[in-house]
């Protein structure tokens, strides 16, 4: 059995949206990087990860989400999280990621706090 | 001790391939929702179940290439707990050695892993590790 990920990008002035749906494992957790890269390469610098569509995740796939972090740091770029589950969101907590990558309950708010 | 009775029992021997611990989190989904616990905390334990048996899907490197998975129904006429014991037969680990990781540590290593015990403490109520030579048992349980 394989629980894929889908991802999918809307880009907007200034940001770019980033849609999952699906399991965050490894596998989940690299195309999800390898989205965020091309968009960093197409200029974007702030990013926004609206998991609405995952149910699940695993400590595999949160780890390259950090390596994600660690980029727009290094860019001097904005990543936020929205649409989390409880549990999701209470483990980025547990790990600590929200103090460097922000959670939004929802995707305007996110939008309108990352475009500050 | 009172409301420790087991009442319901199931084992699963989870073979080493991809994805396994995405069938042990379906198991604790249905054993959790049948003791009528709340979703977020059918979500928690789902997620714990899913890091504990990568840890042993991933690390453990046994000899016969599986992991055993046992969830117990705990009570005394309704459910109370749900017990889930993770184990495996391979090479063990020393938990006391392994530094609790941090996101500013993580951030400034090459090695971004080692979360899921961290992760498992977070979300279940109690949690025991045993390792040795003979392999690994983690014993996590939650309250309904």
């Amino acid at each position: 059995m394989t629980e894929s990920l889908n991802v999918t990008v809307d880009r907007r002035d200034g940001l770019a949206v980033i849609y999952t749906e699906g399991y965050i494992n490894n596998q989940g957790g690299e195309e999800i990087a390898r989205v965020a890269y091309k968009l960093i390469d197409e200029g974007f610098r702030v990013l926004l990860l609206n998991l609405g569509g995952t149910k699940i995740v695993n400590s595999i796939g949160i780890s390259i989400l950090i390596e994600i972090i660690e980029k727009m740091i290094e860019i001097a770029g904005k990543l936020g999280f929205c649409c989390l589950t409880p549990t999701i969101e209470k483990t980025f907590h547990i790990m600590g990621l929200a103090q460097y990558a922000p959670i939004f309950k929802d995707e305007e708010s996110a939008v309108a706090q990352l475009q500050t | 001790m009172a409301g420790d009775a087991v009442m319901r029992e199931v084992t699963l021997a989870l073979p080493m391939m991809p994805e396994m611990e995405i069938e042990a989190s379906k198991t604790a989904t249905a054993i959790a929702e049948s003791m009528r616990m709340s979703p977020d905390r059918i979500d928690e334990v789902r997620m714990a179940v899913v890091e504990a048996c990568i840890n042993a899907l991933e690390h453990s490197r046994a000899a016969d290439r599986e992991v055993y998975v046992t969830f117990e129904v705990l009570g005394d006429n309704d459910p109370e707990k749900l017990r889930i014991t993770v184990r495996d037969t391979g090479v063990g680990f020393s938990p006391d050695d392994l530094a609790e990781p941090t996101i500013e540590e993580k951030l400034k290593s090459q090695r971004k892993r080692g979360w899921g015990l961290k992760i498992i403490r977070g979300l279940m109520d109690e949690v025991e590790i045993h390792s040795g030579s003979e392999g690994t048992t983690v014993v996590m349980s939650k309250a309904r």
